[in-house]
């Protein structure tokens, strides 16, 4: 099994989660979080005083998928939320040891 | 000025049937002044909102309380010593004990040659005492202990506002006497607490976050719009209720009012737009209450076009004033200094300049010494204002700071928030 975490632009969710859809996955975990990269910062002004803010808003998302399917998704995902522009974020692929699901207590594939 | 305008209304009145059989009061004059004092009132919670979507959100409740706070102890302090500090029989600086405690206020007798009940009269001054104080605490937020600012906003009351409202309302007051026009406090109210506001920042020392260049991002400035509009609405109450009467003069105070707030918003962001090429909806906000601190000092004296004139100049002055303090490097954390105290001298400066007899024939009197002369006489109400309140602002923070062992609330509780660590609770918990 692998963990697919994808940082994207928050605006990109709803087309994520509909190639998502697509391709019947059936659960994801999505944390609104703030984060650097290239994206430069955005300027504010308050009555004449400037401040930089250098993280900017992003939607992490994770989503565990068995080990076949992680080239159809993550290609999804990058499809989705890609619009080309510096800022469109980043997918880390990370190994899982084993999943079970609480209720019922299935284990590793089953547990998804 | 205003009991010799009102001594000719009231003998006009006299014989009108405007004033019921027997009563010594007119019941018009008595029903407006009524609303307009409900009116001031509501300004107090409205700077509430405007000071408190300024702040961060770790501080949005201690900054908030601080109006609020003024409500309570402004309330007490007017009635207990305040009114009969600044409205008793003068001897041209402080008045007498007449009215301690409320005594001697009657409820169906005017003070002096007013055509309203007395009570109504300490009520209407009694809500510009709660908002004066109120508006200092902008300069000290997220980072004054509480106590000390309880006593400090107590004995600013007793020393500086009461002291200075006679001065320049009482009829025996000395800027009175000297023929310095105030319609409804720019003096008074808005170049005294923005002078304080300067003081207190320089007392008080920069925030730690400014200190250490952290960003200090407004929690909610959709709460300050609410806020600033609330004003404007307020606003009206405090410059067209300052005529005491409803009549020709209130009406030139309401237009002037209307159109002092819609030219200092509209001048802010111009401004803004010139400065910065990107106009904000904080701009506006701020905008419109340059305007109508400029206004309210001239607004029974000017016709529609001085106000015009006025609230522009307050727009576009005030938009850059607000920057000085990063250059000057005192700490005035929402401002309180470039918009009420430079706001409020050009206001005072500009009513010698605007005042005219076609919006009212009081500045006939006024202009007895020549326009050069009434213009003098604002400027040395300014001056005289701007020294007293600065100087004794000064001296009651180092006193209360003394008792209190400091001003300023711990760093680490500076660094969480106030609302927690001086109040124990937070606004947002989401």
């Amino acid at each position: 099994m692998v963990k697919i975490e994808a940082l994207i632009r928050p605006q990109r969710l709803e087309e994520v989660q509909e190639a998502l859809r697509e391709l019947s996955v059936g659960g994801m975990t999505v944390t609104e979080v703030r984060g650097m990269g290239h994206q430069r910062g955005v300027t504010h002004t308050y009555r004449g005083s400037t401040y930089t803010v250098n993280l900017v808003p992003k939607l992490k998302l994770e989503i565990v998928v068995p080990k076949e399917r992680v080239d159809e998704v993550v290609e999804a995902i990058v499809q989705a939320a890609k619009t080309g522009e510096v800022g469109d974020g980043k997918v880390f692929l990370i190994p899982v040891d084993g999943a079970v699901r609480i209720r019922t207590g299935e284990r590793d594939v089953a547990a998804l | 000025m205003r009991s010799r305008f009102t001594a000719a209304v009231a003998v006009a009145l006299a014989c009108s049937p405007a004033f019921a059989q027997g009563e010594a009061f007119n019941r018009a004059d008595t029903a407006w002044v009524a609303v307009s004092t409900i009116l001031v009132l509501l300004m107090t919670p409205a700077l509430s909102l405007f000071y408190g979507g300024l702040v961060r959100r770790q501080n949005v409740l201690s900054t908030m309380l601080h109006s609020f706070m003024l409500m309570g102890i402004g309330s007490i302090v007017w009635l207990v010593l305040g009114f009969t500090l600044a409205f008793g029989k003068s001897n041209g600086w402080l008045g007498g004990f007449d009215y301690l405690f409320g005594q001697n206020l009657s409820s169906t007798q005017p003070y002096g040659t007013q055509t309203i009940p007395a009570m109504l009269f300490f009520l209407f001054q009694m809500m510009f005492a709660v908002i004066t104080p109120a508006l200092i605490s902008g300069a000290v937020a997220e980072r004054m202990k509480f106590g000390a600012y309880v006593l400090f906003v107590t004995l600013w009351l007793i020393l500086v506002y009461s002291p200075v409202a006679g001065w320049v309302w009482n009829s025996d007051g000395w800027l009175f006497k000297l023929g310095a026009l105030d319609f409804a406090g720019g003096t008074v109210v808005h170049l005294a607490s923005g002078v304080a506001a300067l003081a207190a920042s320089i007392a008080l020392g920069k925030r730690r976050a400014l200190t250490h260049g952290e960003p200090i991002l407004p929690n909610n400035l959709t709460m300050t719009l609410l806020g600033a509009g609330l004003l404007w609405i307020g606003w009206i109450g405090f410059n067209a209720g300052s005529a005491l009467a409803i009549d020709g003069i209130s009406m030139v105070a309401f237009t002037a009012t209307q159109i002092g707030a819609a030219a200092g918003l509209l001048g802010w962001l111009l401004c803004e737009k010139i400065r910065t090429g990107k106009p904000t909806a904080l701009g506006a906000a701020s905008g419109l209450v340059a305007g109508l601190v400029g206004v309210t000092p001239a607004a029974g004296f000017v016709t529609a076009g001085g106000a015009l004139i006025i609230g522009l100049a307050a727009g576009v002055l005030c938009c850059l004033a607000v920057t000085w303090k990063n250059r000057l490097g005192y700490d005035d954390a929402l401002d309180v200094v470039g918009v009420h105290g430079v706001g409020g001298a050009l206001g005072a400066i500009l009513t010698g300049v605007l005042a005219s007899p076609l919006a009212n024939p009081l500045v006939n009197d006024a202009l007895a010494k020549g326009r050069m002369g009434l213009v003098t006489s604002q400027v040395i109400g300014v001056v005289a204002v701007g020294i007293y309140s600065f100087v004794l602002t000064f001296v009651i923070l180092k006193i209360v700071g003394a008792v209190s062992g400091g001003l300023r609330a711990e760093p680490e509780g500076e660094d969480t928030g106030l609302d927690l660590a001086l109040h124990g609770e937070s606004g947002y918990n989401l």
